[in-house]
């Protein structure tokens, strides 16, 4: 089960990527690109186990720099920082709550930038930033807070229908059935 | 920590190698754009093409005109250059490249051409669109692909000539982060003397763009620190929003 939701994670994030590169839409119509990194690390952190973190973490982060100007690994740092502590604190989070995934989604996709953005900035580097910038900002927040449930239901049906379902046991058993016709008296 | 302190020379390949997963999402991208403009051009009548074919067949005899009067200048030009003892220009070379991708991170401003080091590119080669107008320049290089900084992000700073009288000239240095189309024009002197609409392009200072280059036109300008410096916003040519093809200069 969790092997399976890694994999899925792994692969949602792999196309996710490359569907922000060639899907201008949301830069043209909001001015800012949706991120979906942060909202799959909340998921991971919430359904897999800390080897699924650090994995989605790292390989997330390195193609994500990869087609971008950032440098690499940049990213890798703010998701941990995200996924960690989730994935620590996950058994008080109500998971399959809706609104616990909005606010969970939003808080990712606000600090995953925010984070990058200080990194960048620490190190010299001289992104492009501006009062516009806030408003970006607020787009990728309501972006992932929209996406997040999006996500968990998308992930819950693919679970359904790909991943192994446990057998339920029925009470029916052949050797308890009263057996009738001719020769079951004797 | 590690990857982010590895030397510049490591961190390229490992950008490359790590990209290079991408290629075959890029393949089947490029694939499906193509699908519908092969279907139309299928649908098209007979009629229609031979029309078209006519109207190409004209325009290229207008455009072989015009180009020998541009051979006759250019050879004109060159005697002239000789006889002034000045530097031979070169003409440019020019390639095409289609454009793959944009930047996922909302703080850059690059995109991504197919054209890589196996076409010949190199780092800060300069960019044009299919009319001419400046794009970028080249700020790396992998085997497939290069990625192109364009015009107004922070690490894509152009030397530029203000089409005035005295022939102002700048640097221009970043766009907004919403407005890619407007860039921010400065260390002009606090004399100059512009007007908007006043056309913009490259100045050949730098190295890296080729002079002459038509970047954009003035739309505003003011003067800074009591009139010792003037700062002005420069309206691009070039849809940098809208990108699909582009020329890659060999100067």
């Amino acid at each position: 089960m969790n092997l399976f939701n890694i994999l899925l994670v792994l692969a949602v994030a792999f196309v996710s990527i490359f569907a922000e590169t060639i899907f201008d839409g949301p830069r043209l119509w909001l001015g800012a690109q949706i991120d979906l990194l942060p909202v799959l690390m909340v998921f991971a952190a919430l359904n897999t186990n800390i080897a699924g973190v650090c994995l989605l973490a790292f390989l997330g982060g390195l193609w994500f720099d990869s087609l971008s100007a950032n440098p690499m690994g940049i990213t890798i740092l703010p998701l941990l920082a995200v996924g960690f502590p989730i994935c620590l604190r996950r058994d008080l989070i109500l998971r399959d709550v809706q609104f616990a995934q909005v606010v969970l989604g939003a808080i990712a996709s606000a600090l995953v930038p925010a984070l990058t953005l200080l990194l960048l900035l620490s190190g010299r580097r001289d992104p492009l930033v501006g009062w516009g910038t806030l408003w970006q900002w607020v787009v990728m927040i309501v972006g992932g807070a929209v996406a997040a449930p999006l996500i968990f239901i998308v992930f819950g049906w693919c679970n359904h229908a790909l991943g192994y379902q446990p057998r339920t046991e029925t009470s029916f058993r052949p050797d308890r059935q009263i057996r009738r016709g001719r020769n079951t008296m004797n | 920590m590690l990857i982010l302190s590895l030397p510049a020379n490591a961190t390229s390949r490992l950008r490359l190698a790590v990209s290079s997963w991408f290629l075959p999402l890029f393949g089947l991208a490029s694939s499906a754009q193509k699908l519908p403009a092969d279907l139309a051009d299928n649908a098209l009548p007979r009629r229609e093409l031979l029309n078209e074919i006519n109207t190409l067949r004209r325009e290229n005899e207008q455009l072989q005109a015009g180009q020998s009067q541009a051979v006759a200048i250019a050879r004109e030009n060159d005697q002239l250059r000789t006889l002034l003892g000045w530097q031979k220009q070169l003409p440019w070379k020019l390639k095409p490249a289609k454009v793959v991708a944009r930047d996922p991170a909302n703080w850059w401003h690059t995109v991504q051409i197919e054209f890589g080091s196996r076409d010949g590119a190199r780092v800060n080669l300069p960019i044009l669109t299919p009319e001419g107008y400046l794009v970028g320049r080249i700020s790396a290089v992998n085997y497939y692909t290069s990625q192109v900084v364009l015009v107004g992000d922070p690490n894509c700073r152009v030397s530029v000539i203000i089409d005035d009288p005295v022939h102002d000239m700048g640097v221009l240095t970043a766009s907004g982060p919403l407005d890619d189309s407007v860039v921010e024009l400065g260390y002009l002197s606090g004399s100059a003397n512009m007007k908007s609409g006043q056309n913009v392009s490259t100045s050949g200072l730098g190295g890296i763009f080729p002079k002459g280059i038509p970047v954009g036109k003035i739309v505003d300008f003011r003067t800074l620190e009591f009139g010792l410096d003037t700062e002005a916003r420069v309206q691009l040519y070039a849809n940098l929003g809208a990108l699909e093809h582009v020329w890659v200069v060999f100067p």
